[in-house]
């Protein structure tokens, strides 16, 4: 695959590799976040941990826009499935996130109409294939994401496609990353920054992190070259006493991001003035919501839905983990009341939560191990 | 977050400037070039698919430069070695 | 395998209700089937649950074994639910170290299904069993209401005669032994899902339904002694089969990522689509565990049958009861059984 294969060749990995291990002081230990789910699913999917030396430890970010997600907003989108001849639709990833009384896939298996689609688009299609029906689009995401919905929603106004809405869950990633600089917990030395949110948004609304945080920060891709050779420029960083914003992914972030899509956004949405994320609590301005001009697309104005808020056990951690402040196998639940199989956050059920990937990869390791012993 | 993949656009929908067919490996898909409005994309070029639009269009020089940067790793520190054995260069060891 | 009469079975399955993630292949369904089904219906296992069942009738070993096939859509390129339902058993049974003589069919219809639909699936399932060289030699119909049976469901039962020589175990995998498998994977698995229309991909790719009985046969004939445990990896992948391996011989799986054959476009799907070959269904394939000495002959077999066929790994001592998969360069990670169906993500 072209743009993929020549981002995983051996000897270019090993020649980052070994950069790094010269690079990196040996009486130092290294904390690098990275932000983005996306980077998380990426570092254990390629075993990237096996080719980083011990003093570079790895936290993973809040970027998953699936894990901060509070249980109150999957049971506000479920609930619209209750109204007669609505297809209710959403991304793969959101199919077993478990709400209150059950997950999407649960409600399916139950009876009611819930479909996997890939595309906004698709289910804006699904709406004209359905005239007597109503199509409702759970959307969630970050900023890579928004501008899609919001090309669909303008789609939809000027085909006058009456019978589809939007529920909007799309967060921002910059009040993530500031909340975790704020959290007292954290103490990081740079990060990896979100590679696919920035062909968006661009680079320069990182410049604060260098600046006023000096913390170097790597907008990084994704195959294994794009987060070592990220791993690299970020060491050069610290080893110089630099704390600059670097692209990395040149190839396809452009440093003043992408104009029609922020123009996309801007039409379609605004910030909602506060939004509560799972684990993070309360944040303002976070969060993005259908303006007035396309409130005829809004699901939140078109259903009437209970916005309950449903806190997390207690005994879960889900926020520190999603903090970054604990590693998944120190929570309580992790393992044991809390699996794949059984999830209990939305970080043990998203394929790229912390949790999930930390168990299907990793887990069994130590498990395997410590019974070894 | 965000999965995205690089795709080439192999046909432009006729009578939909937004559209294009775009090919991964073999696997085709319709999608929506509404994004690219700044620097249209044309039969041939690279493009970064998510959620069935294209977000940015790939750039191959880039990538080449990314790629020859990581070549040039090993080739660097060897001449960098070979330069600090004749005790010309004291090593940067940086930082405050 | 029966159950003592004065002991009470343990039933360790505790989900509340049935859920779709139950019939996928993976964790759920062998939680259903262990927890549930084997403690109530078999006893104490002294055996891990097989593809099939070998019994013994006045000396001769003979094997058994049932399937049930539910897909949407029916048809779809390189088959369709006949050829699933036909191939899929002599498969099980084939994988089992048996050789299918004959099946018996039961239908349950969907009253308002066209008769030509039907007509072409029995046909079908004709055609498929004269390939695998089986006889179909009777069987039942039941018709339910309109959208109580997803136009239809087809089972098919079928008994076979154990292959001589062929004595496969996971007890009797060692470290060291060869892991094969046919061919590409993941063919059937994408090719049902750009089928159902939903992701409005398009692909030029089929699955790969057919009768794995050739294969097996060869490797019977060119490694017999040294054939350790075989399996057609289904629903759940490559990866489930390799699980079940690794738990039940309590050995380590370790597969090299490069050697797995793929095809470009299944590749191109699973990537674009957030999915892990590893997980995706095949209908035509056999993984083989073969001793060290045995692989080449057993390898030269296998793509007499099948080109592509390849080693993709070894079993090792440690980890103890996991699957790990290399990639070239170094970097490890476990690969675990499948949740539930796969699903497409974009994150």
């Amino acid at each position: 695959m072209r743009f993929v294969d020549e981002f995983r060749q051996p000897e270019l990995i090993t020649k980052a590799a070994e950069e790094i291990r010269r690079l990196a002081d040996p009486n130092r230990h290294y904390r690098l976040m990275e932000v983005c789910g996306g980077h998380t699913h990426a570092i254990y999917r390629f075993g990237i941990k096996d080719l980083l030396p011990s003093n570079i430890e790895l936290i993973h970010g809040p970027g998953c826009p699936v894990c901060v997600l509070p249980m109150g907003r999957i049971d506000d989108g479920l609930s619209m499935t209750e109204k007669p001849g609505v297809i209710f639709t959403a991304f793969g990833d959101m199919m077993r996130v478990p709400g209150t009384h059950g997950s999407p896939l649960e409600y399916k298996a139950r009876g009611r109409d819930v479909r996997i689609v890939y595309s906004p688009m698709d289910a804006l299609k699904l709406a004209q294939a359905n005239p007597e029906r109503h199509v409702a689009f759970f959307a969630i995401g970050f900023e890579t994401t928004a501008p899609s919905t919001a090309r669909t929603l303008m789609r939809a106004r000027v085909l006058g496609i009456r019978n589809f809405s939007v529920f909007c869950n799309h967060v921002t990633i910059i009040p993530a990353i500031r909340a975790i600089l704020d959290s007292p917990d954290m103490r990081l030395d740079a990060f990896i920054g979100p590679g696919h949110v920035s062909t968006v948004i661009g680079c320069r609304p990182y410049e604060w992190i260098a600046a006023n945080e000096h913390k170097p920060i790597v907008v990084s891709g994704f195959e294994p070259v794009d987060i070592l050779q990220s791993v690299v420029m970020i060491l050069r960083q610290l080893r110089e006493g630099r704390a600059e914003v670097e692209n990395q992914y040149k190839r396809v972030v452009p440093w003043e991001g992408n104009g029609a899509a922020l123009r996309a956004m801007a039409e379609v949405f605004q910030l909602r003035p506060y939004f509560e994320w799972r684990g993070l609590g309360f944040i303002s301005q976070s969060a993005l919501r259908i303006r007035d001009e396309y409130a005829d697309w809004d699901a939140e104005q078109v259903f009437s839905v209970p916005g309950l808020r449903v806190t997390d056990p207690k005994a879960a951690q889900c926020g520190e983990v999603l903090k970054g402040v604990l590693k998944p196998a120190q929570c309580k639940l992790f393992g044991k009341e809390c699996t794949p199989d059984y999830p209990i956050g939305a970080l043990m059920v998203s394929s790229e939560g912390s949790c999930a990937a930390f168990y299907n990869y990793e887990h069994r390791k130590a498990v395997v191990a410590a019974a070894a012993e | 977050m965000c999965l995205a993949i690089p795709g080439k656009i192999v046909e432009l929908v006729a009578g939909n400037p937004d559209l294009a067919v775009v090919d991964v490996s073999g696997v085709r898909r319709t999608i929506d070039t509404g994004l690219l409005a700044d620097e249209p994309a044309v039969p041939g070029d690279w493009v970064l698919i998510h959620v069935g639009f294209a977000m940015s269009k790939i750039s191959e020089r880039d990538a080449l430069d990314q790629m020859q940067t990581l070549a040039d790793l090993g080739e660097h520190e060897a001449a960098l070695e070979e330069v600090q054995g004749y005790g010309v260069l004291e090593e940067n060891k940086g930082g405050p | 395998m029966t159950a003592k009469p004065e002991s009470v079975p343990k039933i360790r399955f505790r989900d509340p209700q049935i859920e779709l993630a139950h019939g996928a292949g993976g964790k759920a369904s062998r939680r259903l089937i262990e927890g549930l089904f084997a403690p109530l219906l078999i006893g104490p296992l002294e055996e891990p649950l097989g593809d099939a069942s070998h019994f013994s009738v006045n000396g001769s070993r003979l094997a058994i074994t049932a399937d049930s096939f539910v897909v949407k859509p029916l048809t779809f390129p390189g088959g369709s639910i006949g050829e699933l339902a036909v191939n899929g058993t002599v498969n099980d049974l084939a994988v089992s170290g048996a050789r299918a003589e004959v099946l018996v069919v039961t239908f349950v219809l969907e009253a308002g299904l066209p008769t030509d639909i039907l007509e072409a699936e029995v046909r079908a399932m004709a055609g498929a069993a004269q390939r695998a060289g089986v006889r179909i030699v009777g069987g039942d119909t039941k018709v339910v209401e309109n959208g109580k049976a997803d136009r239809m469901y087809i089972t098919t039962a079928g008994i076979g005669q154990t292959i001589p020589n062929v004595h496969i175990s996971p007890k009797s995998v060692r470290p060291g032994d060869q892991v094969l498998l046919s061919g590409p994977i993941g063919d059937h698995g994408i090719t049902i899902l750009l089928a159902r229309g939903e992701l409005d991909l398009e692909a030029d790719l089929r699955s790969d339904t057919r009768s794995v009985l050739p294969m097996v046969e060869a490797l019977a004939e060119a490694a017999a002694p040294g054939l350790r445990w075989m399996r057609d990896p289904t629903r759940g992948g490559v990866a489930t089969a390799l699980n079940e391996l690794a738990r039940d011989c309590g050995l380590a799986v370790h597969l090299r990522e490069e050697w797995i054959p793929l095809h470009d476009a299944v590749r191109g799907a699973c990537e674009l689509l957030g999915l892990d070959p590893l997980h995706i269904a095949n209908e035509g394939q056999c993984l083989a565990v073969v001793a060290p000495e045995f692989a080449d002959r057993a390898l030269a077999a296998l793509q007499g049958i099948s080109s592509e066929a390849a080693v993709i790994g070894e079993i090792r001592s440690t980890p103890a009861a996991t699957v790990v998969a290399t990639s070239t360069y170094g970097g490890t990670r476990i690969v675990d059984m499948l949740v539930g169906d796969p699903l497409p993500r974009i994150c």
